[in-house]
């Protein structure tokens, strides 16, 4: 995986500076900056709410923005000539409930000028027979795949994929994947966004999470969930931690989150296993599931984002 | 699996090629719905059948004469007002208004293949309803070229019309509101009913209604050999100006 920050500048796929976006009272984008380098697969992440469609919609040129300035291959969002240069999947929808999945996507590869070939595209996202279902009688899955074909079907340079998964059974997901992946390698720009903290693990070379519709972090999915080593392990809830903390070398912390998993951070060695161990054996408790590892996206997600529903 | 090449081509085809195909998707999908047929086709097939056979109305001359302008008259306000009120209006509720924006098809692109949806599906009801009435003993009479001339001033009037309905009411609304607008104008607009039957006083009133202006232009024309409509074509206008500027001005994308 590259590594991502390379993100900014002139040859930006997306620059966004100070956006603001307000529906009546409610700001759903408060000041964001952030960029989308070309040929890269950039994740936006953020809970319900933290004005992750609303950015992407400005960009696509669907809204219109209050303050600040957004480009998109150094263009603005609504000239016409990036129509064809654009790939745009919505969250939902989009399609005539009637019209059959073949003949629509046909439809539209006939509005760009070097369309992939509809069937082709079909077979690869495993809709071939359901070309003539109705779009009604699809699958929340299947909908989304095709949605993901017309996304792509005029061989645009940037994508815009909105929740590309949300839905999708774990085969749909990984040939959606597939289809990003592809994407990158040819030199597509994708900007994508999730609430699946794998998959922006797994596609993407730049990480933005956002909230509050502000960036809260950014960097490569390795830059975010830092080099630092985690301890971890399941035990009954409650387990007075006070004592092993004065047993741990200074700078170490632990923690209870939630109910029954412990995660103990520090200088993560030999020692301090033994220490973590030891402790168990006079609290009179197996440590279940005890493990070393990295802090994942997730972590640093709810970190960010904190706990709460939104 | 098949390997696709993803690089980039972008570009955007002749936009007579995108008008068409979005024509074509429009029309299929008015011609398989089968609501929209009813409304279209079998209605209106349905009253020109049972009005020229049975003495339901009586008037001076051939029946089949009088009812046929009249259920062409209905045809096109079927097609053109009610099929695309609530087609456009559900487009946009199930946001494909919203989704064809991110296409190269540009808003102008896209209310230009609607319209020829609208006249392609016009067409099928003219050669269908033309051919009944033929069947039925009908022998028109008038210069074609008046009865395009109407029916492509009542499909420019109606759409405004149903675009304006469509652009601002729920999709529910629409649906609703176009149905209804479809019957009242049906029994006022001198479509089955001739209008003498109706009180003097509202039938000045009555006149100016876009139904009555296009039934009475395709009658004048059709069963009495008629020259130019003026009369009609200035309601039309009228029409047209009104409800595509107001419509311009009030239709939300989504």
């Amino acid at each position: 995986m590259r590594a991502g920050g390379s993100a900014s500048g002139a040859g930006a796929a997306v620059e966004i500076s100070g956006l603001i976006k307000r529906y009546g009272r409610t700001t759903a984008v408060d000041g964001l900056t952030m960029a989308c380098g070309r040929g890269e697969v950039t994740a936006i992440l953020g809970p319900n709410g933290a004005g992750k469609t609303s950015t992407i919609e400005i960009c696509e040129g669907y809204r219109r923005l209050d303050a600040g300035t957004v480009r998109v291959l150094g263009l603005d969002p609504a000239d016409p000539t990036l129509r064809p240069r654009l790939g745009v999947m919505p969250q939902a929808g989009g399609v005539p409930p009637a019209a059959r999945a073949g003949e629509w996507l046909r439809v539209v590869s006939r509005f760009y000028a070097h369309p992939l070939d509809p069937g082709a595209l079909l077979d690869l996202l495993g809709l071939t027979e359901h070309a003539r279902t109705p779009y009604r009688r699809l699958s929340g899955g299947q909908q989304q795949r095709l949605s993901l074909a017309a996304a792509v079907i005029g061989r645009p340079e940037l994508v815009f994929l909105d929740e590309p998964t949300a839905g999708l059974d774990p085969q749909a997901r990984h040939a959606c994947w597939d289809v990003v992946t592809g994407l990158r390698d040819a030199g597509v720009s994708v900007v994508l966004t999730t609430h699946h903290m794998d998959e922006a693990e797994k596609l993407s070379d730049h990480v933005v999470v956002i909230d509050h519709g502000r960036v809260v972090a950014e960097g490569s999915p390795a830059t975010l969930t830092g080099a630092e080593r985690q301890l971890r392990f399941r035990a009954r809830p409650g387990l007075n931690l006070d004592e092993l903390l004065s047993a741990l070398p200074p700078g170490s912390a632990a923690k209870e989150s939630p109910a029954g998993h412990y995660i103990i951070e520090g200088q993560v060695g030999p020692q301090l296993l033994a220490t973590v161990t030891a402790w168990c054996a006079t609290e009179g408790v197996t440590a279940e599931d005890l493990s070393i590892e990295r802090r994942t996206l997730e972590d640093v997600f709810l970190e960010l984002t904190g706990r709460e529903l939104r | 699996m098949t390997t696709l090449d993803f690089s980039p081509r972008p570009g955007a085809a002749p936009l007579p090629r995108m008008v068409l195909a979005q024509a074509g998707a429009e029309a299929r999908a008015m011609l398989r719905n089968g609501e929209q047929l009813l409304l279209t086709l079998i209605i209106p097939v349905l009253l020109l059948v049972g009005f020229s056979q049975a003495a339901l109305i009586d008037v001076d001359g051939s029946r089949i004469g009088f009812i046929t302008p009249g259920i062409l008259a209905l045809a096109v306000m079927s097609t053109a007002f009610t099929g695309q009120a609530i087609a456009t209006g559900f487009e946009r509720r199930y946001g494909v208004l919203k989704r064809l924006g991110a296409t190269p098809l540009s808003r102008a692109g896209l209310l230009l293949a609607k319209t020829c949806a609208v006249v392609a599906v016009e067409i099928v009801q003219v050669v269908v309803i033309g051919a009944v009435a033929l069947a039925l003993g009908w022998s028109p009479h008038g210069d074609p070229l008046w009865v395009i001339l109407l029916v492509l001033l009542g499909t420019a009037a109606f759409s405004g019309l149903a675009l304006l309905m469509a652009g601002t009411l729920r999709a529910e609304a629409t649906l609703a509101g176009a149905n209804l607008v479809y019957l009242v104008l049906l029994g006022l607009g001198g479509v089955v009913f001739p209008l003498t039957k109706f009180p003097e006083g509202i039938q000045p009133v009555l006149e100016l209604l876009p139904i009555t202006a296009l039934t009475q232009g395709m009658r004048s024309v059709l069963e009495n050999g008629a020259g130019f409509p003026t009369g009609p074509v200035i309601v039309l206008l009228c029409w047209t100006v009104a409800g595509l500027g107001l419509a311009a001005r009030t239709f939300r994308w989504e």
